[in-house]
Formats: C-alpha cells, sequence, structure tokens
C-alpha cells in the first residue's frame, strides 16, 4: 500500500506530528499555567492544523490519485471563497460555473502526467474561453473588470496550486529518496514553516515595518528571520526528500521564503481592497482557506519550476 | 426514511460541502419544538438550508411552509414535497373566507413540530429583500409562547436564483438573531420582525452582485 511513499517521507509525517504533539503540550501547558488569559484562538488554530494535517496525511498516504484529489479539492474551495469574496455580476453565473469546471480538467491533466495541457491550459484555452462566454452572454458593463478577476482567481488558486500537485506525477527515479511525495511535503512544510517562523521572528524582534500599507504587522525582522530559518531547514531536508544538491537547496528555501511573504501580503491586499479581516471561517482560528493557502499560492510554481528546470 | 436518506446523501453535500456555510450565532438556533424560524427568501436551497442547519433528531419535525399552487401543481412535485418535504401546504389567495388558512400550521406547532417560514411569500428578486406579508403576525398571536427565530440568509439566490436551473458554487451566510414573540401587537411584531432580519443583514459583509 505504501510503495509510492519513502521511508524519509514516513520519518518527516512523523516528525510533522510530533511538531503538532508539542504544539498541543505547549497551548495545554500555558491554558494551565495562565488559567486568566484567553488561549481560545491558540487552542483553535491548532486543532485546525491537526484536522488540516490529518486530512493531507491521509491523501499522502493513501494514493497518488488521492493526493491530487486533495489538491482539487483544496483549489475548490479557494476558488469558492474568492468568487464569495469579490463583486461579481449576475450575468456571469454561467461564466463562473466554466471556473468550476476548469477544476477538474487542470488536475485530470497532472493525473494523466500531461505537462503540456496542464501548463497552458488555464493561462492559454481558460484565459480565451472565458471572455468568449461573456461575451456571448453580451453583458458589457464591467466586462474588463469581471474577465480581469476571473482570470486572476483562476490563475492563483488553480493554476499555481495545481503545480504543487504536479510534484506528485514526477518521475520517481530521479528522486530516490522522496519521490514525488517528498517534494510536495517539502513545499507544503517548508511553506507553513516560513508563515510560522516569520510570524515568531516578528512578535518576538519585530520593529521596523515592511510594507505598512498593506500588512501592518509584517517587519523586516520577521522577514529576514523566518528566511534564514526556512532557508536552514530547506538546506537540511533538501537531501532526504528532494534530488536538490546543497547549494540548489539555498535557492530552494529562499524561493519558498520568499514566495511565500510574497503571497501572503498579496492576499492582504485583495482583503483590505475588498475590506474583510478573515478571508473567510471555514478554518477557525486561522480564518477562511485563503488565509492559510495564500503563501502557496506563489510558492508552489516558483518552487515547481526551479526543481523542474534543474533535474527534470 | 426516504427523507432521511435524501437529506444525508444529496442535500447535505450540496449545502455543506458545494456550498459551504458561514454560520454566526449558531447557538441560537431553536434545539426543540414547537418553534417558528423565519427567514428572507431567494432560492429554493433556502429551505434545504434550514433545514440542514436544525440538528438532525429534529429532521422529521420540520415543517416548510410552502405555497400550495406551486409546490402542489403536478403530481411528481406534490409528492416529493409532501412526502420528502414534509411541506404545509399553503393557499396563497384565500378562496374560501369561512376556512382557515391556518389552520395546518397551528396543528403542526400544537404537535411540538417546528415551522420553516418565508414571510416574503416568495423568492422575488435576487437578493433583494421584499415586504413581509403578516400571516406569520396571525400564527404569533395565536400561539403567543412559541418562539420565533429570525435567520439572514446571503448567497444562496447568487448559487440557484428563481428561474436558474445551473448551481453555481457560493458560500453562502447564515445568520441566526434572538428567538423574538408576540408583542401583542400586528404592527409592532412585524416590525420587530423585519428589522430584526435587517439587522442581521447589516451584521456581514456582501460583495456587489449586479
Amino acid at each position: 500500500m505504501l510503495s509510492h511513499i519513502t521511508p524519509s517521507v514516513l520519518t518527516a509525517l512523523g516528525g510533522v506530528f510530533g511538531i503538532l504533539v508539542v504544539a498541543s503540550l505547549i497551548a495545554a501547558l500555558l491554558k494551565r499555567l495562565h488559567p486568566d488569559k484567553n488561549y481560545t484562538e491558540l487552542i483553535q488554530r491548532i486543532r485546525s492544523w491537526w484536522i488540516m494535517i490529518g486530512i493531507f496525511s491521509g491523501a499522502i498516504l493513501l494514493s497518488r490519485t488521492a493526493s491530487i484529489l486533495f489538491f482539487a479539492f483544496v483549489s475548490f474551495l479557494a476558488l469558492k471563497e474568492y468568487l464569495s469574496l469579490i463583486p461579481t455580476r449576475r450575468a456571469d453565473r454561467r461564466v463562473l460555473f466554466w471556473a468550476y469546471a476548469a477544476i477538474p480538467f487542470q488536475y485530470y491533466w497532472v493525473h494523466e502526467q500531461w505537462y503540456g495541457m496542464f501548463i497552458i491550459f488555464i493561462p492559454v484555452y481558460l484565459f480565451l474561453l472565458l471572455p468568449m462566454r461573456m461575451v456571448i452572454i453580451g453583458e458589457t458593463k464591467e466586462f474588463l473588470r469581471a474577465a480581469g478577476t476571473l482570470h486572476w482567481g483562476l490563475m492563483t488558486m488553480v493554476f499555481s496550486l495545481s503545480h504543487a500537485a504536479f510534484f506528485l506525477v514526477l518521475d520517481g527515479a530521479r528522486n530516490p529518496a522522496g519521490g514525488g511525495a517528498g517534494l510536495v511535503l517539502y513545499l507544503i512544510f517548508l511553506t507553513q514553516f516560513n508563515d510560522v517562523a516569520q510570524y515568531v521572528w516578528g512578535k518576538l524582534t519585530g520593529r521596523h515595518k515592511i510594507i505598512p500599507k498593506v500588512s501592518p504587522n509584517k517587519t523586516w525582522e520577521g522577514f529576514l528571520g523566518g528566511v534564514g530559518t526556512t532557508t536552514a531547514l530547506a538546506m537540511v531536508l533538501a537531501p532526504h526528500l528532494t534530488p536538490l544538491t546543497l547549494v540548489e537547496s539555498v535557492g530552494a528555501g529562499l524561493l519558498i521564503a520568499l514566495g511565500g511573504f510574497i503571497g501572503d501580503v498579496t492576499i492582504s491586499a485583495l482583503k483590505r481592497d475588498i475590506g474583510v479581516k478573515d478571508s473567510g471561517s471555514l478554518l477557525p482560528g486561522h480564518g477562511g482557506i485563503l488565509d492559510r493557502i495564500d503563501s502557496l499560492t506563489y510558492a508552489a510554481p516558483l518552487l515547481f519550476h526551479f526543481v523542474y528546470y534543474l533535474h527534470y | 426514511m426516504f427523507q432521511q436518506l435524501f437529506f444525508l446523501l444529496i442535500v447535505r453535500p450540496v449545502v455543506l460541502v458545494v456550498l459551504g456555510l458561514n454560520i454566526r450565532h449558531r447557538e441560537r438556533i431553536p434545539i426543540k419544538g414547537p418553534a417558528i424560524v423565519v427567514s428572507n427568501h431567494n432560492s429554493h436551497l433556502d429551505t434545504l438550508v434550514l433545514m440542514t442547519l436544525l440538528p438532525w433528531p429534529l429532521l422529521p419535525r420540520l415543517r416548510p411552509v410552502a405555497a400550495k399552487d406551486y409546490f402542489l401543481r403536478n403530481r411528481i412535485l406534490a409528492w416529493f414535497a409532501l412526502n420528502i418535504m414534509h411541506i404545509i401546504p399553503l393557499e396563497r389567495e384565500i378562496i374560501d373566507r369561512h376556512q382557515d388558512p391556518l389552520a395546518a400550521c397551528a396543528e403542526a406547532l400544537q404537535n411540538g413540530d417546528i415551522l420553516i417560514l418565508f414571510p416574503e411569500g416568495s423568492r422575488g428578486d435576487p437578493e433583494q429583500m421584499g415586504t413581509f406579508k403578516s400571516g406569520i403576525a396571525h400564527l404569533a398571536k395565536r400561539h403567543p409562547d412559541v418562539p420565533i427565530a429570525p435567520i439572514f440568509l446571503h448567497g444562496l439566490g447568487k448559487a440557484l436564483p428563481k428561474g436558474e436551473a445551473v448551481l453555481v458554487p457560493f458560500f453562502c451566510d447564515v445568520f441566526i438573531g434572538e428567538s423574538i414573540g408576540w408583542s401583542g401587537d400586528r404592527t409592532s411584531f412585524m416590525t420587530s420582525l423585519e428589522q430584526g432580519i435587517k439587522a442581521l443583514a447589516e451584521e456581514g459583509y456582501k460583495p456587489a452582485w449586479e
């Protein structure tokens, strides 16, 4: 059953659950030491982490197809949250339907390892198809805004995220240490770790705001601390999960840390434009699904093309 | 039995996975009958969402009050409406002045059922709230002890508006208000009900949809 998983991937998953156990213990300890303080959000956040990581690990361990379906479902949730958040036109209901319908196709190309189609389906075909569908309906008011926002959503929530899934179908022989699942784990773990690291460094040492107009809580100290920690961890994990050399793993770590940060503040800009604090309420303690996958929308395609160019 | 299967295999996956609910004040949901749940009405999905929202063991006790001329217009729809949805058919136009149009509702409340009622009377324009009809006031006056929970729904009229057959997924808001009861006067009762739902509508952020 676990033939698609290498021993080091199993060890890494075990490590992730170890971190979760430690986090839960610390939260329980904090609650006992300071009964007067409110730790509801922290506890909710950790509980949501258990559920997310539980489902993710289950899919990874079950099979490659289950893992691809997992990412397709995440894309669906993300696109739905995005389209529920932004202004849309009543006339475009049918167009939105086709945007959703692109998700199973995109992940089917992944499943079939059809790289050529995977890489042009949304940037070329959907890009051309959806405005055409809008024109057939005939509503021209706000046409440009509608076509632009819809394509941005598809590129971010479906095209970008599907790169994480494409790691799964890359030739396993070129990555004997980790296989496809190893690269996925490398990407997801480091991206989420980078979020936490930037947050913790910022809380502990943050003074100088980095991008106050978009995200007033982000600081240079948090950003640089995150980049350093994530890159160090990227170098440690690379030989166990990826085909990257030591020097390449420095590049991978920098890409994930920098890309993760930019993805995060891009979604912050979207939320600020619309005027909401959280993108939704799907993940108690975190907010919506976009609040969780924001960093991945940049990190996934950036790491993918870096690794793909160097090794596949 | 059929109702349970229909809700378990079709309604719940559609409402909770294809759509997805953003629920506020979940603790205000009635947990026992008799009670009346009142909401704004934009889509056929409204009834299914409200029936999913209430606790699962109450499902057989939920009685959507629905237009007789619409839901009993042919045999298949009538079978579905009566046996799966357990609707209470309501005459929209009073034909016989000697008949009590609310008798079936009153009886259901006496049995401890929970009524689901849309005082706008029809789905109307998508995501626009129409004026409330006062039938609900007659019921409240007759059953002054029955709690009435106002609920505001948003997004379902985008997902499946009147006259459309294709469902387009959207996350939907479900905001539940404090239950109210009969105030002793029709005008003040209707005002507090309408204001209750309008106040809930103000709580959320609603993106433009034109």
